[in-house]
């Protein structure tokens, strides 16, 4: 029987989720053949590797050393196959604002933003350079760090005087915060796994309608707050595009075995792009799990699928 | 793809009928365009009212990481248990079991152990209080009496009174029975009798009715303050005079630095307090066993509604706790962990006194916590990501109150990592403090309203297994 590790915890702010998403990947891995373990990364956590050599690590890690690349560095030197993108997508999508840039010369469109440092607010003075970003960008505005999952540090601002509050806010998670042209419209996420032969396929768009109109922490995880439609409710030719769309996003970002792509499509059916995860929410009330159930599909399945790719990845 | 959306449906969601022919399948609806989407809860539809405020949240994720060893944890309110004779009690309970495992293992009295609530008056009365035994209902640990007291006391919409900051326990309770909490102006010596006085007149002038006055007064939880000798004929009279009953909750009271013990609130007034005492900070929270002292028809409820809450106290809890009171010094137990906790506060006081300069804090004479206010313009909940990343937690002082105040006020908890780690633990804090007095020198002072919370239902304090 074959050993899968999934990792899940961490340090990180979004250890709660990671746990919850670890968990739930263990269990169905368990029902479906595996032999599938949960484990915190600590310092304990090469040694143990090296003892056990499992198959296939899965890394179940949201946020800083799980999705910026570092650990799959690791687990890329330790030569034990692992489920996800490799190192440099990992890099290139964990920082929102280059993502953003790289998925933009792919001819997506993505919302006109800033990604600014608190030191630079603090060379060119705050009310001058809040009051350019108002100016260039407009309102309202999305301010999130720029790096970053789960909604966390995000808020909408929609008057001038809730700007440096936003900062604040986001500047709690890390020293750059990316700051958004809100676009007002539909918010689906596009699900993307590979099959055991490699090929990557577009899961049902899922469309995210919460209940206070902010996808934010508290929406996305409690059960309830959230209404969401699989498939979303798009006309067969917009369907077709954001599929097309968010393809074309894991491409250039180079990401393998799964992902999700955060897409807006505006009034006018325009999807854009807002962000990708190299390591998407896999809990009772994530968005992965939804489009798996929504394409007719057993989680057991893909699951395992992934887990059969990543064994053939070096 | 699109062949196999119809093939999904999920029988148990009760809005959407269902499609026939499909197999059943559990989380998602899938449903043609245009139909209600799915909430991944069936039950949406069917929740009291009073489960509103029952919500995941950023706050208590952040939480998550306090538990590992990376991280000074300033947040929790676990008793420091290290010092407690391990192997004693476990040959205690080794005897209880072999002796008396057939009542330990078993069922018992709804109003609890009547050996142990002799026991308990014992235990009273280092505070001065004589009662009797009948008037006393062991639950399970305090915080059980606390929502016996709110259960058969409030209706929704009545007022409870309580201090400035009160204990999130207490305020999640509340919550859930739909009461308005009505905050009182406290200082360094607890509830100001004044401010009291006019908040009754003003509430009653408003038509509320106000129900019970709910107070810590000794080593208040999260204040860390002491309500005065003075001031508490004052408060009790205050009460008695309107007809509000005075709930007093007093974990802490014999883990007091460096005096004996205040005569407890009840000493004032038999019919007009109900007292809720626990052996939580004073032996092991593990046991959950409090209980309640209340006017014998204030009992009488307390033991029914008890009973169709739990149907009995946990024996096997009681009896154990009934033995350690009966063969061990457990005054001279107490006096350690006074002395331990004593040494945690001096480290944690003397470090911010070193570190904080722009900062001020009560200072305890005993319990488990400092009140700390931030430089003004911080916001201790924006701040807590920040602590998360320098590995230090703390309880952002929002939790405190109903009304979304409190957002300079940090609770710092001195009562589980040992001097030096707290020493460490301020070190960090005082960094993050830094961190983010220059984003405010850059930003300015910013509007913050909105950014506080309404009542919630613990979402926003620690699970109480954090260290």
């Amino acid at each position: 029987m074959r050993q899968v590790l999934v990792l899940a915890g961490g340090l990180s702010h979004e250890r709660d989720v990671s746990l919850r998403s670890g968990r739930r990947v263990a269990d169905t891995l368990a029902h479906s053949g595996y032999e599938a373990y949960v484990r915190d990364v600590d310092p304990t956590l090469m040694a143990a590797i090296k003892d056990s050599r499992p198959d296939v690590i899965w890394p179940l890690l949201h946020g800083a050393s799980g999705e910026d690349g570092a650990l799959r560095d690791v687990l890329g030197a330790l030569d034990i196959a692992y489920v996800g993108s490799r190192p440099a997508s990992c890099r290139l999508t964990w920082d929102k604002p280059v993502a953003k840039a790289l998925v933009g010369a792919a001819g997506i469109s993505t919302p006109a933003g800033m990604a600014l440092s608190h030191a630079t607010f603090r060379e060119l003075g705050a009310p001058a350079l809040l009051e350019s970003v108002i100016d260039s960008l407009g309102l309202p505005l999305a301010v999130k760090p720029a790096r970053g999952g789960s909604s966390l540090g995000l808020t909408i601002v929609r008057s001038a005087a809730e700007l440096p509050s936003a900062m604040v806010t986001a500047y709690a998670y890390g020293d750059i915060a990316l700051i958004e042209r809100f676009i007002d419209g539909t918010e689906v996420a596009l699900s993307i796994v590979e099959d055991a032969e490699g090929q990557a396929y577009t899961l049902p768009a899922v469309e995210i309608v919460p209940d206070g109109g902010v996808y934010n922490y508290e929406a996305r995880y409690t059960a309830g707050a959230t209404e969401f439609f699989t498939p979303a409710r798009l006309s067969g030719s917009v369907a077709a595009s954001v599929a097309a769309v968010s393809l074309t996003a894991y491409r250039t970002l180079a990401h393998q075995h799964l992902s999700r792509v955060d897409l807006i499509i505006d009034a006018d059916e325009r999807p854009w792009f807002l962000e990708a995860n190299v390591s998407p929410g896999m809990t009772e009330t994530s968005l992965l799990p939804m489009a798996v159930e929504a394409a007719g599909r057993k989680a057991a399945g893909v699951y395992g699928a992934i887990v059969e790719r990543a064994l053939s990845t070096t | 793809m699109g062949d196999s959306y119809h093939a999904v449906c999920d029988s148990a969601y009760p809005l959407v009928p269902s499609i026939p022919g499909c197999r059943e399948r559990r989380l998602v609806m899938t449903s043609p365009a245009g139909q209600i989407g799915s909430r991944l809860d069936p039950w949406m539809q069917s929740y009291a009212r009073r489960t509103v405020g029952m919500t995941t949240s950023e706050i208590r994720a952040l939480f998550a990481v306090a538990s590992r060893p990376e991280i000074v944890s300033l947040a929790g309110g676990m008793p420091c248990l290290t010092a407690l004779p391990m192997e004693t009690i476990a040959d205690t309970v080794a005897h209880l079991l072999r002796t008396q495992g057939l009542t330990a293992l078993q069922y018992g009295s709804g109003q609890g152990d009547p050996t142990l609530r002799e026991q308990i008056l014992e235990v009273m009365s280092r505070e001065g209080i004589s009662a009797h035994a009948d008037d006393v209902v062991v639950t399970t640990g305090s915080q059980q009496a606390l929502d016996l007291v709110t259960r058969i006391f409030i209706d929704p919409g009545d007022v409870v009174l309580a201090e400035s900051p009160s204990y999130v326990g207490a305020l999640g309770v509340f919550a859930a029975y739909q009461a308005e909490v009505a905050h009182v102006a406290s200082d360094d010596d607890g509830l100001i009798p004044e401010a009291l006085e006019e908040r009754i007149l003003d509430l009653k002038a408003a038509g509320k009715r106000i129900k019970f006055l709910y107070t810590v007064p000794n080593f208040h939880n999260p204040a860390g303050t002491t309500m005065s000798q003075e001031r508490r004929p004052q408060v009790v009279e205050s009460c008695q005079r309107h007809g509000i009953l005075v709930l007093e909750d007093n974990p802490y009271g014999l883990l007091g630095f460096d005096r004996e013990p205040y005569d407890a609130l009840r000493t004032l007034s038999d019919d007009g307090v109900v007292y809720l005492g626990t052996f939580s900070k004073t032996f092991a929270p593990g046991l959950r066993v409090g209980w309640a002292l209340a006017p014998h028809a204030v009992r009488e409820k307390l033991v029914l509604a008890s009973e169709s809450a739990i149907l009995c106290p946990s024996a096997f809890s009681q009896m154990t706790v009934s033995t350690y009171l009966a063969t061990s010094d457990w005054m001279a137990q107490i006096k350690i962990f006074r002395e331990l906790y004593r040494e945690r506060r001096d480290a944690m006081t003397q470090s911010l006194e070193a570190l904080l300069p722009r900062a001020s804090w009560t200072h305890p004479d005993g319990g488990f916590y400092v009140w700390l206010t931030l430089p003004e313009g911080l916001n201790a909940k924006a701040m807590l990501p920040r602590a998360v990343t320098e590995r230090v937690a703390y309880v952002p002082g929002t939790a405190f109150f109903a009304d979304g105040t409190g957002q300079r006020n940090v609770r710092l908890s001195f009562c589980y990592p040992d001097p030096d780690r707290i020493r460490e633990g301020v070190r960090r804090f005082a960094g993050v403090v830094q961190s983010e007095l220059e984003l405010l020198e850059t930003f300015g002072p910013y509007d913050a309203t909105g950014r506080g919370s309404g009542p919630s239902i613990g979402v926003q304090s620690p699970a109480p297994d954090l260290s």
